[in-house]
């Protein structure tokens, strides 16, 4: 039953505003605005401190991860001090030699296992967090510009597919929130076009820092669907599309979120 | 929460006598209040720092005592009038006991 109520009120408070804004909104990938800029001033203001910001808390940690020697040598004993600035833009991205699509949290474990001859971090632990959110920072206010041809191709596709797609039990698609909805009141929130570029990012409901999967769960209970796994394929997809989509915009991990 | 927790400290290099300094200090903790319930419905227990303390050479310049629902990650601003040279001591401790240090040089012209 209460499973019910909850489901009543997302689709009562999407019913009500509906009207309000229908037919004014632009499809968001033509004009990608940040999620930056629905939050409330005093969460932005804690975003652009960088020491009030607590997501530099695991920026740091991944900085020492980094130059700490562990399995053959360090990451830094091969990528120098800033051999990685820039890199987050490019990502995610088909690697010619593993035939698959990685994101920055796919590729750090691939030198992991490969090069440091060291067992692969589990998605969402402490560890990869820190050096997934490091690496992410050394590109903040850089724009993305991926690659969705070639190998990238079919998981695009999928990512796109998916976007569109109705899932869970109120039976909504992120691109009925995100592409025909944002900038009206769900519940608490204000809507956003659902852009990535903050991520990894502190979210205020979580009381950390989480990946950007992580976040796709959350928005995926929230239509009572199934999420999918940390790292799955069909998320790796979707996140592809959902940087391509956000081209234009600048990076801003670690962000800071509701 | 790895054993030893991420310190950020934001201490001024170097600094003129008498001059009134801003410290900020922040400890990766959950700061877990004992109020949440879990997915399954069971209780979380408490895990909270109590004590936090900034000395220098034994004389201490600033102390707080932390309660349930503080939130994650503390961060503390606080200022002290830079009167001599000499390492800062900063100390948390949780409620088991369990500290966990970090220090900054101070230099006063
Ligand atoms: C019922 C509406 C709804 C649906 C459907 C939905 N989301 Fe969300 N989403 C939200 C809300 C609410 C937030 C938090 C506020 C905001 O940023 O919009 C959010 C946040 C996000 C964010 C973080 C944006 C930021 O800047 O922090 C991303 C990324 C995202 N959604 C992607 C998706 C994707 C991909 C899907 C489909 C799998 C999806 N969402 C489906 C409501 C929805
Ligand atoms: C033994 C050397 C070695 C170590 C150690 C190593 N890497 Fe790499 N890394 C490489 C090589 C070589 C590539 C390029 C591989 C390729 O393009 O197939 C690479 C690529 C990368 C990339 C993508 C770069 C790009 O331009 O797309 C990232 C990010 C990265 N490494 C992060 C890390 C991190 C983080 C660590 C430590 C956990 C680490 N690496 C440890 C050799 C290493």
């Amino acid at each position: 039953m209460r499973l019910l109520n909850l489901a009543a009120v997302w689709l009562g408070s999407l019913a009500i505003v509906a009207p309000v804004y229908a037919g004014t909104m632009s499809s968001s990938h033509e004009q990608p605005i940040s999620g930056y800029h629905f939050l409330t001033p005093q969460t932005r203001a804690l975003q652009d401190d960088a020491f009030a910001n607590p997501g530099y808390l695991w920026v740091a940690a991944g900085a020492e991860d980094y130059e700490k020697k562990q399995g053959t040598g360090s990451c830094m004993s091969c990528h120098g001090e800033n051999g990685l600035v820039g890199v987050a833009t490019r990502f995610p991205r088909f690697d010619e030699k593993a035939q698959t699509l990685l994101n920055l949290e796919g590729r750090i474990n691939v030198c992991r296992t490969e090069h440091q001859k060291l067992p692969a971090l589990a998605y969402e632990s402490q560890e990869l967090l820190a050096l997934s959110s490091f690496v992410a920072e050394q590109s903040r206010g850089m724009r993305t510009q991926v690659s969705v041809t070639g190998g990238a191709q079919p998981w695009f596709r999928a990512g796109e597919d998916y976007f569109f797609q109705r899932r869970g039990q109120l039976n909504l698609a992120c691109q009925q929130c995100h592409d025909q909805s944002w900038g009206k009141m769900l519940r608490g929130d204000r809507l956003s076009q659902g852009q990535p570029n903050a991520f990894p990012a502190y979210r205020l409901e979580w009381q950390t820092l989480g990946s950007l999967h992580r976040r796709l769960q959350n928005c995926e209970t929230g239509v009572r669907a199934e999420p999918q796994a940390l790292g799955s394929q069909a998320y790796l997809g979707l996140e592809l599309y959902l940087v391509w989509r956000a081209q234009g915009l600048a990076l801003e991990s670690p962000g800071v979120r509701r | 929460m790895s054993a030893q927790p991420t310190i950020r400290l934001a201490v001024p290099e170097s600094v003129a006598a008498g001059e009134v300094i801003e410290i900020k200090v922040m400890i990766q903790h959950a700061m877990e209040s004992g109020y949440r319930r879990g997915a399954l419905g069971e209780r979380i227990p408490r895990d909270i720092i109590k004590f936090f303390r900034c000395s220098q050479e034994g004389k201490t310049i600033f102390a707080a005592e932390f309660h349930p629902g503080v939130a994650a990650n503390p961060l503390l601003t606080f200022h002290m009038r830079a009167e001599r040279s000499g390492t800062l001591d900063f100390v948390w401790t949780d409620q088991a006991g369990q500290r966990w240090s970090k220090q900054a040089e101070l230099r006063v012209t």
